[in-house]
């Protein structure tokens, strides 16, 4: 009998438990999808934290699942059970999202704080509303590190076209293993000018062009799918330039202190923001929209800057953007908003690689595999 | 005779089947949980899947007038559909944007055909301002009753009404069933322009309505005169595809409700008009892989056999001390966290990694041509051997353990020499180790997928990557299904012959 009461009691307890966790939306558990690391220690610094310390109810959970949250929220639309309360996500993710009706449609001047001087949210933050359900938080973009001490190299890379100068600039290379990007890079380098780029990539032999390219250097790249494996590959000497994001450079070069230097020129632009998921419940979407409109005001994204070197969406966030946190270094010069760095920035076609996303990463794949 | 009878006075045959039925129900209770877990947990979701890889409502139910009416239309007679169907794929759309379905559709589309997702994006927020309004202007003319929605409610309630007017009817229907989905009213709600565009189509073909309610009745006779507004061209207008026979090729193409197409695409072919064909050659991929995908999985195995037999011979015949220690060895790395291990590889094996440095160091490799060892096939199936061998020693393992010393001192003593009494005498009965070992070593290694994608680069990256990929980035979950029920069918064939030529018998973990 003593096994049927432990049984019993073990029931008991867990039943118990569904009911706290059933309830804890109620009691104020808002749970809050990112990306880990240190991005999602730059939000939870600047806004999570202050936001908690007013709001004594809401705890905040994370959950690090940015990476996958297309489909997993998908997979939640599907079993009816929607556990997020507001997702980070990449303005792509963010735009599919809203495609499947995932995401919900929000008016930005009605949910987000306008600036201290005024000007409407969707002003302030101007064309980086790339979807109607998009609430942008942060530009980065994907750039070049290099070695400053490889071995063999005839003077220092000052343009992306560096990537394919092999005969200077011998050793390997890193490049992220996806079409986007590198296509527009490949072509960039290949003569075609910068406004024309998806034209040609449009076409059939705008295509065969960018791979031609590509092909040049194909034995010497080393192919990235995590945004850690650049800094680390520079940092054991595995490759000598490499692209990726540029807050991971920043801490390679000014944190970690290694040999590295970063080229700011095409560095490929791109969004990352919040995400409301369709169809929350009445409460949980009303203390969501509260959150996010403190989240997102313009002294809010300016605090981030401290943490990470990534450029606050918000125009008039930019001149509130003040010293790192731990470090006390200007940021203003390590962001990819900052007028110096984005002389020469390319901004990416989120419209356009929704259409060719499909097609092109098949035949980028069916290229790497030949 | 008389029938036996049990202590209670029931006859023994009956008394005895009771017995045995609630034996029976009894031991289904003990199974039950396993069972119910094992159906939830695997049957039902692997049975999803496969349903999912064959799956394609969402054409029919996102546009189901078009669709239909796409039926009749001939996709290489070079001509664009009537227009009438762009008032059907009018009212199709408006009703999906509304619902937010559109963009799905547009997405599932795209799969096959680049561009499809931004004309149903771009469509759908151009539909709601067509000029159809004109059609709402003159019936609310003729009539103000028109434009309050009862007046619609009560029309449809009339069975000849619904007859006469079948389109708006069934348009009604689609428009009030979504109303009512979302708590709404139907008898509440504003009147939209594309009802009254689907009545006009009816009446404007509907000749001498005779029967129904006046208001019906005095509309047919005027509407045939309305002005119209030309739909092809608003289309047109708002996506320039539209005008193009290839968008509507595809719509005819992929509005079955179940469609090969994703087992098609998942061996590099396609659905065309002219039936099946390959994919253009730079896109071709899927079949490399699964051949890659095997090929590796049988050197590894191969590998695994190799480095396993002459551990779990030694695991088998040291004094248990010594083979105690060695096991430990064995199941130290079984213990340990995949990607740890993989991560390990990695560092050992890279250029700059510690394998290099060693040759380096010691003359056999220069400086300038570092051995490359990773991010190819070699570095794959190094470190899945690594990986899997534990599963190969331990089944050998457990068969040895079985075979009696004895028979290899009887061999010798009958005058065999060393290998000829392991050859015909101790190997034989190994093999079903080894049997055991194989089968789930190549199990395990077709379906790997992350050390490939940690140290495979572009060579040794296997096809639960691209099913991987399919999941969670392209959303393609209908060619992830078709390609993981591709690959469980290779097992199940390959799981097959094994058994006809080796026989599963023959298989023994201990």
């Amino acid at each position: 009998m003593k096994l049927t009461k432990t049984l019993f009691a073990t029931t008991a307890l867990g039943a118990a438990a569904t009911l706290v966790v059933a309830d804890g939306h109620m009691a104020g558990d808002m749970t809050l999808v990112s990306w880990g690391g240190a991005y999602q220690a730059s939000q939870q610094k600047a806004y999570v934290e202050p936001y908690l310390a007013d709001n004594a109810g809401v705890n905040a959970v994370w959950d690090e699942s940015s990476a996958e949250a297309v489909a997993k929220l998908r997979a939640m639309n599907e079993a009816d059970n929607l556990t997020w309360d507001l997702v980070d996500v990449v303005a792509s993710d963010a735009i599919r999202l809203c495609d499947e009706g995932l995401a919900m449609e929000i008016d930005h001047d009605e949910l987000l704080a306008p600036a201290p001087d005024g000007t409407s949210a969707s002003e302030d933050f101007g064309d980086l509303i790339v979807s109607d359900c998009f609430i942008p938080q942060i530009v980065y973009s994907t750039t070049v590190g290099y070695r400053t001490d490889a071995e063999g190299w005839s003077g220092t890379p000052d343009n992306i076209c560096a990537i394919w100068d092999t005969e200077n600039f011998p050793g390997k290379r890193s490049l992220e293993k996806r079409p986007i990007g590198n296509l527009e890079w490949a072509l960039l380098c290949d003569g075609v000018a910068k406004d024309d780029i998806y034209d040609v990539l449009e076409t059939d032999e705008g295509q065969a062009q960018a791979f031609a390219k590509l092909d040049a250097i194909k034995d010497q790249v080393v192919w990235w799918t995590a945004g850690a494996d650049t800094p680390q590959l520079l940092a054991d000497g595995e490759v000598v330039m490499g692209s990726t994001y540029n807050g991971r450079l920043f801490s390679l070069i000014v944190e970690q202190e290694q040999p590295v230097e970063m080229l700011w020129d095409a560095q490929v632009f791109d969004l990352d923001g919040w995400i409301i998921p369709a169809g929350l419940p009445e409460d949980r979407l009303a203390r969501v929209k509260d959150f996010v409109r403190f989240a997102t005001d313009t002294q809010r994204l300016a605090d981030q800057s401290k943490f990470i070197s990534y450029g606050p969406a918000r125009a008039s966030s930019a001149p509130l953007v003040s010293t790192h946190a731990d470090l006390g270094i200007e940021m203003a010069p390590h962001m990819p908003t900052d007028p110096a760095n984005a002389e020469n920035t390319f901004l990416y076609n989120y419209e356009w690689w929704a259409d060719y996303r499909d097609d092109l990463d098949a035949k980028f794949q069916a290229w790497l595999a030949q | 005779m008389e029938q036996m009878q049990a202590a209670d006075g029931t006859p023994l045959k009956r008394s005895l089947k009771r017995a045995l039925r609630r034996q029976k129900l009894r031991a289904l209770a003990l199974v039950a949980p396993l069972l119910i877990f094992v159906l939830i947990t695997f049957v039902i979701p692997i049975g999803n899947m496969l349903f999912r890889s064959v799956e394609n409502q969402i054409v029919e139910n996102t546009l189901p007038e078009t669709i239909s009416a796409l039926k009749d239309w001939d996709a290489q007679g070079g001509e664009l559909p009537s227009d009438d169907m762009f008032t059907l794929l009018y009212i199709d759309l408006w009703l999906a944007q509304e619902q937010k379905l559109h963009t799905r559709l547009g997405s599932r589309l795209n799969y096959e055909v680049s561009g499809v997702s931004s004309v149903f994006r771009k469509t759908g927020r151009r539909v709601g301002r067509f000029d159809t309004d004109i059609y709402t202007e003159q019936f609310t003319e003729l009539d103000p009753a028109w434009e309050d929605p009862t007046t619609w409610v009560a029309l449809f309630e009339d069975d000849a009404a619904a007859d006469a007017l079948q389109l708006t009817a069934r348009t009604w229907d689609r428009w009030s069933d979504y109303l009512v989905s979302e708590d709404e009213d139907p008898a509440a709600e504003d009147i939209q322009d594309f009802l009254f565009t689907a009545l006009h189509f009816d009446l404007s073909r509907a000749e001498g309505l005779t029967e129904g309610p006046p208001i019906l009745q005095s509309a047919a006779e005027v509407a045939g005169s309305f002005k119209t507004v030309n739909l092809k061209e608003a289309f047109a207008d708002a996506d320039n595809d539209w005008a193009d026979l290839e968008l509507w090729q595809t719509l005819k193409l992929y509005s079955p409700t179940y469609t090969p197409g994703y087992f098609l695409n998942s061996i590099d072919m396609q659905k065309s008009l002219d039936g099946i064909e390959m994919q253009p050659a730079n896109e071709q991929i899927y079949i490399t892989l699964f051949g890659r995908t095997l090929w590796m999985s049988l050197v590894i195995m191969g590998c695994c056999i190799l480095l396993g037999y002459p551990i779990a011979w030694l695991l088998a015949n040291l004094p248990a001390r010594k083979a105690n220690l060695l096991l430990i060895l064995v199941l130290l790395p079984f213990w340990t966290s995949l990607l740890v291990r993989t991560s390990a590889w990695k560092v050992m094996l890279q250029q700059q990694g510690v394998i290099n440095d060693v040759l380096v160091w010691i003359g056999l490799v220069s400086n300038g041509d570092r051995l490359v060892m990773i991010n190819n096939q070699f570095g794959t199936i190094v470190a899945m051997t690594h990986i899997l061998l534990p599963f190969m020693i331990l089944p050998m393992y457990s068969v040895m353990q079985t075979i009696p010393p004895s028979y290899l001192r009887a061999a010798k003593s009958l005058g065999a020499t060393n290998w000829t009494a392991f050859w015909r005498v101790y190997f034989p009965q190994s093999v079903p180790g080894i049997g055991a070992g194989s089968i789930l070593v190549f199990i395990l290694a077709i379906g790997y997928y992350i050390t490939p994608e940690i140290v495979g680069g572009t060579q040794g990256v296997f096809i639960s990557n691209r099913i991987a990929y399919h999941i969670s980035s392209s959303l393609n979950w209908g060619l992830a299904a078709a390609l993981g029920t591709i690959l469980l069918v290779i097992v199940l064939m390959l799981y097959w012959a094994y058994d006809k030529i080796v026989g599963i018998d023959n298989v023994k973990l201990g």
